[in-house]
């Protein structure tokens, strides 16, 4: 029996998972309408390859990755496209994004030159990881993060693979379902993904609230001999399904802050992340549908393997919803979903829930109090964190909009799950707060990267006229210098000039004079000459060294 | 259709502030139910004065800041600053006393500083010194243990005494008050008798504290202890009270057990437990963090010790729990817990 730890704080909560796990799990209604964004991962969004009127088939290729961190969107059923353009998408700002429209025929033909795989130890590690990326493969739990970049070891050596399958948030049971039903495949994409990674071992992490999906997949490890893998039952603990907190209580390693598991020799994958590698590695298919839990107010709670692009509507209206008395869709669980703006918006890669609540009939969620009251300190939500944040501090940091303060209490640890809110006594909304504070962080660091950027180019400007400056000088100095010759001319002729007319003035006085010298011999003359001259031969001298 | 979009977590727990007062003034009842039997009816009127002069003072405080009455009247902290302030005063304080501490209590200590989660001291306890401060004589004229029932001083008689000062026998306060153990202690200690002399020669010291008080302690503990276990109180103020004072009083009474009293007789004489379970644990005052809630309290129970021992009050609760407020802040900010995924060494918090 391996050793389990705990992770800080966390909560229990009602899990509400009894109702949509008792129908099996069937393929759901082809919708009339696919919508699929551009962007249904982390990084850039996917570029179109198709055009308003083309006919595409099921499987086929109609959007590729902008570049390494983004993955390549496929038709998930035969159709025609009929746009591409902006269309509701599950936003947290309610914002409209890039996505291509397809009217389905209903035919559902498959592209015929799917890449068909017989056994993936044939292929090398790269090799599967560019099939996972041509398969559009993404991490299914929710963050959506393209599959081929965890599934690169690069000069990290992974010491285990774990599968998330801890579903930790109520409502949610579509990874519990997959495991039940297909237990066999998620384990082969488990050893593709092992073996992708050239990992030691393998721990497939599942909430023991779940125990037909932990016996299903003992049964299949069983089965295939895989003893590099073991399913382990973890306590039933929001949110354990976190992965830093999964690979806590498996390995008792944390994640070091700003790193990724790779670091620590582990790599976390959800079960939905196998099963689609599963497929895509031994059919040759890409991500065009997942598993989708659809509870709440609706006729018949349920699991419905959902295409990719289908609009929750849809959805709602399959499992017996009433779309005139919605009061709330949520697309995942209660305590980190989204909740949406419109009904319209489709189900992507990384869509495991939707929750849906209405107005009249059962209200299934004891949600907030409208009216929050001020924070008394009481530490229950420090209880609470899984990442042992002081969240008190944090809202009131927040509140106070001191932004730098709040980073010095670890904001951007947060993982957002809800924990410290559900747990308020007060009522403050404390995650709208921190999500708040991140991006108004996040805000100031552009602005002032805008303004650093503002600054470079203002001193770079700063320096081109100082250099200019001097360079001009410098010509200027440099054509004075050409021109001095000339100029040395003009003032000897101008010296000379009144050289002359002082001796001319000096004549005049000494004309004028009585002369001291008029009686002298010859031969005081003579000396007297010859002391002129010298006197004059060091003048010319002296004004020769004269610059 | 227009559907809500408010932000996740879409679920709550339930927990209300109110819920909390109310539990907090619900733990208290056995306690009340014991002090009123050993000291006669004058707590619960001073409860009543108390709560209804809080609760007044509050709802004229709130019109004044033009602020929401019903949800700032219904959390109930008010109440439980008048139960806590009323269960520091003597049983026969005069009406204006408690109507006094009280209304000081929630305007100046609380409602000036902000209101709910915004006061840096504990209001009770502001409240508790300013009495203490301003009207000392009136503030000691405590009752011994029993003395209602021996002569029958009933609930009107009570009444009576607080509201008009109308003793029944033509009694006296002086004639009827008495000092309590810790004072008793202390002024004997002064007059060089020692602990053990004091303690046999006085009828109102029981097995480990003041008889009736300790038996008043017991209920404090035990509703201390199902507050802890319904996480309405965290474990570590309360622990770290009573470990703390309970070390420094065993270390100078292992010194001499002639000058300095048991441990025991510390923790429950005078109002160390409710000081552990109820007054230092107000969550808007004290420390937040956990470990910062460990020397919070440790720190309480010294100067609790300090005080007693070697200052000028016969007990020193309220000072120590005031004193602690003001060290809450930067206790807060010297003891943030490891955050996951950070080093236990890297320096937490920027440079201030």
């Amino acid at each position: 029996m391996r050793r389990l730890f705990q992770f800080h704080g966390g909560v229990h909560l009602k899990e509400h998972k009894k109702d949509a796990t008792v129908q099996p799990v069937q393929p759901a209604r082809l919708p009339k309408q696919l919508v699929l964004p551009l962007q249904q991962h982390i990084g850039e969004p996917a570029e179109p390859i198709v055009k308003p009127g083309d006919k595409v088939l099921k499987g086929q290729l109609i959007a590729r990755p902008g570049n390494t961190v983004s993955a390549p969107v496929h038709a998930s059923s035969s159709g025609t496209v009929t746009a591409i353009t902006d269309h509701p998408v599950s936003h947290p700002s309610h914002l409209n994004a890039p996505c291509i429209i397809i009217d389905t025929d209903g035919e559902e033909r498959w592209i015929t030159n799917k890449p068909a795989v017989a056994n993936y130890h044939q292929l090398t590690p790269e090799e599967i990881r560019q099939h996972v990326r041509d398969a559009g493969i993404v991490g299914m739990g929710g963050a959506g993060f393209p599959s081929h970049i965890k599934l690169n070891p690069d000069d990290h050596v992974v010491d285990t693979l774990i599968l998330n399958g801890a579903e930790c948030e109520p409502y949610i049971t579509c990874d519990e379902m997959l495991l039940r039903e297909r237990a066999l495949e998620v384990i082969v994409g488990l050893r593709i993904m092992r073996y992708a990674l050239q990992a030691k071992r393998c721990i497939i992490g599942v909430e023991n609230n779940k125990p037909k999906a932990i016996r299903a997949l003992d049964e299949q490890v069983r089965n295939t001999g895989a003893d590099f893998i073991e399913v382990v039952p973890v306590p039933t603990v929001y949110p354990t399904g976190g992965e830093k907190q999964l690979i806590q209580v498996l390995t008792g390693k944390e994640v070091p802050a700003g790193g990724l598991p790779m670091d620590i020799g582990v790599v976390c994958h959800n079960v939905g992340t196998a099963y689609a590698v599963y497929r895509a590695i031994e059919f040759g298919e890409p991500l065009i549908s997942r598993y989708v839990t659809i509870a709440g107010s609706v006729a018949h709670a349920r699991n419905l393997e959902v295409l990719i692009g289908t609009p929750v509507i849809d959805l709602i209206e399959e499992c017996g919803g009433n779309p005139n008395t919605l009061s709330r869709v949520i697309l995942g669980g209660p305590m980190m979903g989204i909740a949406l703006h419109d009904v319209r918006i489709p189900a992507t890669k990384t869509t495991n829930c939707v929750l849906v609540n209405s107005t009249i009939g059962d209200v299934p969620l004891a949600s907030r109090g409208k009216a929050a009251m001020p924070c008394i300190r009481c530490g229950l939500c420090a209880a609470a964190c899984p990442v042992d944040l002081l969240p008190q501090q944090l809202y009131w940091y927040a509140h106070a909009k001191d932004f730098d303060r709040i980073q010095d209490f670890h904001l951007f640890d947060c993982i957002e799950c809800g924990c410290c809110d559900y747990v308020c006594p007060s009522h403050l909304p404390l995650v709208h707060y921190y999500r708040y504070a991140k991006t108004e962080i996040w805000a100031l660091q552009e602005e002032r990267r805008h303004a650093d950027i503002a600054r470079q180019r203002h001193q770079f400007r700063e320096q081109r006229l100082e250099r200019e400056k001097r360079e001009k000088q410098e010509r200027h100095k440099k054509k004075r210098a050409a021109l001095k010759p000339a100029g040395d001319k003009a003032d000897e002729a101008k010296k000379a000039a009144i050289q002359a007319a002082m001796e001319r003035a000096k004549a005049k006085r000494e004309a004028a004079q009585p002369k001291n010298v008029d009686n002298l011999t010859p031969e005081q003359q003579a000396k007297i000459r010859e002391a002129e001259a010298r006197r004059a031969q060091g003048k010319t001298e002296q004004q020769d060294n004269t610059p | 259709m227009k559907l809500d979009t408010s932000s996740s977590p879409f679920i709550h727990s339930g927990a209300n502030i109110t819920g909390m007062m109310l539990r907090v003034c619900l733990a208290l009842v056995p306690a009340i139910i014991a002090y009123t039997w050993f000291f006669g009816w004058g707590l619960c009127i001073n409860i009543f004065i108390a709560v209804s002069t809080a609760v007044a003072a509050e709802a004229l405080m709130l019109r004044i800041r033009q602020r929401p009455l019903k949800p700032f009247l219904s959390d109930g902290s008010a109440v439980v600053t008048g139960l806590l302030l009323a269960f520091c005063l003597p049983p026969f304080s005069p009406w204006w006393i408690t109507v006094m501490g009280a209304a000081f209590a929630i305007v100046v200590a609380k409602q000036l500083y902000g209101g709910l989660g915004y006061n840096p001291f504990n209001p009770a306890m502001v409240g508790y010194v300013m009495l203490l401060i301003s009207f000392p004589l009136e503030m000691t004229q405590w009752v011994p243990p029993n003395i209602v029932n021996q002569l029958q001083i009933g609930f009107i008689d009570t009444l009576k005494i607080i509201f008009f000062g109308e003793y029944p026998y033509t009694l006296s306060i002086d004639a009827l008050s008495m000092a309590t153990p810790l004072d008793t202690v202390k002024t004997e200690l002064g007059l060089n008798v020692t602990v053990s002399e004091i303690v046999q020669g006085n009828a109102i010291f029981g097995d480990f504290a003041g008889v009736g008080w300790e038996w008043v302690g017991n209920w404090i503990l035990l509703g201390g202890v199902w507050l802890i276990y319904k996480r309405i109180i965290g474990w570590q103020i309360p622990l770290a009270l009573m470990g703390s004072l309970f070390t420094i009083a065993f270390f100078f009474f292992m010194l001499d057990p002639d000058t300095y009293p048991s441990p025991m007789f510390h923790l429950f004489g005078g109002a160390t437990l409710l000081a552990a379970f109820f007054i230092a644990t107000d969550p808007v005052s004290a420390s937040t963090t956990p470990f910062g809630r460990i020397l919070y309290g440790a720190g309480i129970g010294i100067l609790i010790y300090v005080i007693r021992t070697w200052g000028s009050y016969p007990d020193g609760v309220a000072f120590a729990v005031l004193l602690m407020n003001m060290a809450a802040p930067t206790i807060d900010y010297y003891t943030q817990p490891r955050v996951y995924g950070h080093s236990k060494d890297e320096p937490h918090g920027g440079e201030h």
